[in-house]
């Protein structure tokens, strides 16, 4: 079987993100890969390009990792991290259009179903195509 | 001499805006979250605290080092975007101090890995509305006096738009009647390497 998908949770805020991981955890299990971060660098509401790139490190799969991210930088600083990382794992991260909480919980359910990563976003971003 | 210019160049943008903390963020409670100055104070105290090490590169490696200072430092959406701003610099510039025409280009190409950074264009109310017409115009080789004019009018001009990019947009209307706290900061940091500039042209 392939290594299931990966996700990963960037919010400004370490609760946020925490809170997300724990539902992730309690309604998805532990099988499935999962990393977050929240908070900026001085650990004030923000985002942090190292974070998020040791939560994608954290939660790597050879099948790639899905990220869910709040507000505006949160999705700007995810992007710059996946812009940092080696050429080879750089088409395999995406970041889902998709509400953070709700997406992260539906993304890691299809994950843990076997689904591959461009499942995954759909299935996430079909939650803001409503 | 080189080592100076990157040292003064470093101080007087990083002044600039640490100086000016309060002002950003006050300009960022009226329309945003009210973190640009904190975050670009935290910014650029990791510039300064990497100084020595800056200072002691070539330019094109200075400016990506400083570049990815930001990047990783501020905590906010103007951490990649002024960082890709500089990094972008640092790629497609040489080791030592460009020409204007060098710079231009240089810049242009800067501008547009913002944009890209960002997925902004011109008219959305950030700093792009003071990054494009500060680049149209150093492509036109125009003094810098006139440059200082142009990106002033250019910070008024975000005052009557209405955000459509990052967390002002979600006011809508409502952000209409205040300036963008990123023209401004783009406009002090302008201000600063345009001060050293010209004290290096008269010396």
């Amino acid at each position: 079987m392939t290594a299931r998908v990966g996700i990963v949770v960037v919010s400004h805020s370490h609760e946020v993100a925490s809170g997300t991981a724990a539902m992730v955890r309690q309604m998805v299990g532990t099988e499935v890969p999962l990393a977050f971060c929240g908070g900026d660098p001085d650990g004030g509401l923000g985002t942090d390009v190292a974070a998020i790139l040791a939560a994608i490190e954290g939660a790597w799969s050879e099948s790639g990792v899905a990220m869910l991210v709040d507000l505006g930088g949160a999705e700007t600083n995810s992007e710059m991290a996946i812009d940092m990382l080696p050429e080879e794992r750089r088409s395999r991260v995406v970041i889902c259009n998709a509400p953070i909480v709700e997406g992260a919980v539906m993304a890691a359910t299809e994950a843990w179903g076997g689904a591959c990563l461009d499942e995954v976003r759909r299935t996430a971003e079909e939650l803001s195509a409503g | 001499m080189h080592a100076r210019l990157i040292g003064e160049l470093l101080d007087t943008v990083s002044n600039a805006v640490i100086n000016h903390a309060e002002e950003l963020t006050a300009l960022d409670q009226a329309i945003g979250d009210g973190d640009h100055g904190v975050n670009m104070t935290r910014g650029f105290e990791a510039v300064q605290a990497a100084r020595e090490d800056l200072t002691g590169k070539p330019l094109n490696e200075a400016l990506q080092a400083a570049g990815m200072q930001l990047v990783m430092r501020v905590g906010g959406a103007s951490g990649p975007l002024y960082g890709t701003l500089l990094m972008t610099l640092g790629k497609q510039l040489g080791p030592h101090p460009p020409d204007r025409r060098a710079l231009a280009t240089a810049f242009a190409n800067a501008v547009a890995a913002v944009q890209a950074r960002g997925k902004s264009r011109a008219g959305q109310k950030t700093l792009l509305d003071v990054l494009i017409p500060l680049q149209e115009a150093l492509s036109r080789e125009e003094s810098i006096a006139r440059l200082r004019e142009i990106v002033a009018e250019a910070v008024s001009a975000t005052r009557d738009m209405r955000a459509t990019r990052g967390r002002a947009s979600f006011l809508g209307e409502r952000s209409v009647g205040h300036i963008d706290p990123g023209a401004r900061s783009s406009q002090l940091m302008f201000e600063a390497v345009a001060a050293v500039l010209e004290a290096h042209h008269d010396s």
